[in-house]
Formats: C-alpha cells, structure tokens, sequence
C-alpha cells in the first residue's frame, strides 16, 4: 500500500465519508471509490457497480472484476445509537455503546438531564425529539432507544421514527406501559407493522435490575437487530 | 456477525491503519495484514488488520492469536522485497499442525508493505 492512498483512506475515514478501499489481489494495485463518486478513477464500471453494493450492504469482500479477484474493503462512518431521554440508564449505556463503536447522541429537552457532566464526551441535543430527530435523518445505520417513559418526550421520538430506515427501535417501559403506547400510536395513525417494529418493553430478557445492567440488555439487543439484518442480507 | 461476513459496520479494531500511519512517519518499515476471506469458524471478519514492524513489533490482530506469529514472519519477507503475499491458513493447509487454526475454520490473509 502507498503512504499516499493510507493518508487518504484515513482522510475519508475522518471525514465520515462512505467509501471502499479496493485491492487488485494479483497486481496489488489500489484505488479507493466513493459511494456516488462517478469521479473515482481506476475501477472499470462493472466493478464500480460491485463495490458500491459492498458499500451499500456494509459488507468487505473477495469480487470478481476484470483483471481477477479484488479485496473490496468498506469504510462506513460509525453506527449511530439516538437516545432519547438523558436518564440513569443512558449513563451507562451511552458509554458502553460507544465502546461497541457507535457514535451516541443524547436527546432531552430537559437541559437539567443533558448535561456535559452527567454525559461526558456524548453529543448532547437539548431539544423535544420531534425537533431533534429529523435533521439526525435516522438511516439504516442508525439504532433509537427511548428511556424517559414520559408519553410528552418518548411518543412524539417514535413519531418521527417509525417510518424512518433505523434497523432498531426500542422503548423502555413495563408491558402495560408499552401497551398504553401501542394504543396511543395506533390512535395517531400508525399501522401495526410500524407500531410491531418497537422492542417494548426494551431490551433482552436478562432479569436485568441496575442501570447498567439494563444497558447491557439493550445493547445486545440493538447487536442482535444489526446481525439479524445482515443474517437477512446474505 | 456471520462468520463469513464483512464487519464494516461495526468498529473493527483498535485503530490498526492510524498506527501504521503513525509508524511510518517515525521512518519505519511497516507491513499490513488484512483479513480477505474467511470460511467457517473465524475468529476476526474479514477487514481485520495487523500492523508489523521489523522489529517485530505488531498492532490488531488477525485471528484469535493463532497465526499472528506466522503472519508476523511472512510479513519480514513482504517487507523486504516489497511484494505483497497471499497467506493461507486453516486445517487442510499443510502448515495446519503449526498454525492451523484450534476453531476449525480458513483464513486467507493479504500481506502488503506500506511504502
């Protein structure tokens, strides 16, 4: 590998940008191609096709092209985790997300609960959700969790997300309270698929009790939709 | 994560790439190591990264420790001549009773220099 395509790679990694890394395996020739990038030299357009579904799907690989097999490895920013509701709970599972690579943002319009202290190092948007979620634009890349169980801040978040590509969506509260939710989402005209998407009450079923323990069960929750995805995808 | 499957949605590693990057710019040689296929039972995706220096000195991993040391070797010669090498690793290869693989699964692995 020359320095200069490192330099570059490390770059467009920086600059969150989605792009592939590709190695001819038999010449060990290199070029890098964004996802869209027409302007990508260096790949003809059979395998610029090819790489770009590998961008797409988020899966590194061995493709066929022209001049025999190529690495195709993929760069995607990292996954996102959106927390609504800047609880206990979200202490714990706002770091430990973000060691399991995700970039978190913690979302509460209650600027006592969002604080830089309770929430060091976390991208903090102290705003209702309704106003909050749609310049996030959640993508397939994206996991939401609600944790405040307060219908004002949790339902208009599932609101704005419900119809959006996030390959989860979670909300914490007992069966009843989630049955309760159920029946107000239905009411303000979302149809039982979009309303079924929601892990309610959240998490796996580890008799979870402490806050941080309760965050592990969402987060391996929130693993297990991201691999259940990609199960589905292969 | 599938065995067989790419892990470029999730943070691979500690950041193997900056590290070599880093080495480099201290003048010295470096080779990278990427996972490029896997087939059963591996343990790291493909896209995982080892980082050697000539002074043996390694960052990330490619396995679960089963073959960095005979990657760490390879890559001596890699960096020496400067050509990048396929390594192949699992129970049917002939070095299995060396380095195979305890999980039973293959590993192909891209050697280059960083230069």
């Amino acid at each position: 590998m020359k320095t200069e395509i490192l330099e570059r790679v490390l770059a467009d990694r920086e600059a969150k940008r989605q792009f592939a890394l590709v190695t001819q395996l038999a010449t060990g020739d290199q070029s890098i191609v964004h996802l869209g990038g027409a302007g990508d030299g260096g790949v003809d357009p059979a395998l610029r096709s090819a790489v770009e579904d590998a961008i797409r799907d988020d899966r590194s690989g061995t493709v066929q092209g022209a001049g025999g097999d190529a690495f195709v490895e993929v760069f995607n920013p990292p996954l996102r985790l959106l927390i609504v509701g800047a609880v206990h709970i979200a202490q714990p599972l706002a770091r430990m997300a973000s060691v399991a690579g995700y970039d978190v943002t913690v979302i509460d319009p209650r600027g006592s609960f969002a604080t830089d202290d309770r929430f060091p190092g976390v991208t903090l948007v102290n705003e209702w959700p309704d106003e909050a979620m749609p310049p996030l634009d959640p993508d397939r890349r994206t996991a939401v969790v609600t944790l405040t169980h307060d219908p004002k801040i949790d339902d208009p978040a599932l609101a704005a997300v419900l119809r959006s590509d996030a390959f989860y969506i979670g909300a914490l509260g007992s069966r009843k309270t989630h049955a309760a939710r159920v029946e107000r989402l239905a009411e303000a005209g979302f149809g039982a698929d979009e309303i079924g998407r929601i892990h309610g009450p959240v998490g796996l079923s580890l008799g979870a009790v402490s806050p941080a323990e309760i965050a592990v069960s969402i987060l391996a929750q929130v693993t297990q939709a991201l691999h259940a995805r990609e199960r589905v995808a292969a | 994560m599938a065995a067989d499957a790419g892990i470029g949605a999730v943070s691979k590693d500690d950041d193997v790439l900056g590290e070599a990057r880093v080495w480099r710019r201290e003048g010295r040689d470096v080779a990278i190591a990427t996972v490029i296929r896997t087939w059963g039972s591996s343990p790291r995706p493909v896209g995982s990264h080892l980082a050697i220096d000539t002074g043996q000195n390694f960052v990330g991993s490619v396995s679960g420790g089963c073959i960095e040391g005979a990657v760490i070797h390879e890559a001596q010669e890699v960096i020496e001549t400067g050509k990048p090498k396929i390594l192949e690793y699992g129970v049917t290869n002939e070095l299995a009773w060396e380095v195979g693989l305890a999980c039973g699964g293959q590993v192909h692995v891209y050697v280059e220099k960083l230069d």
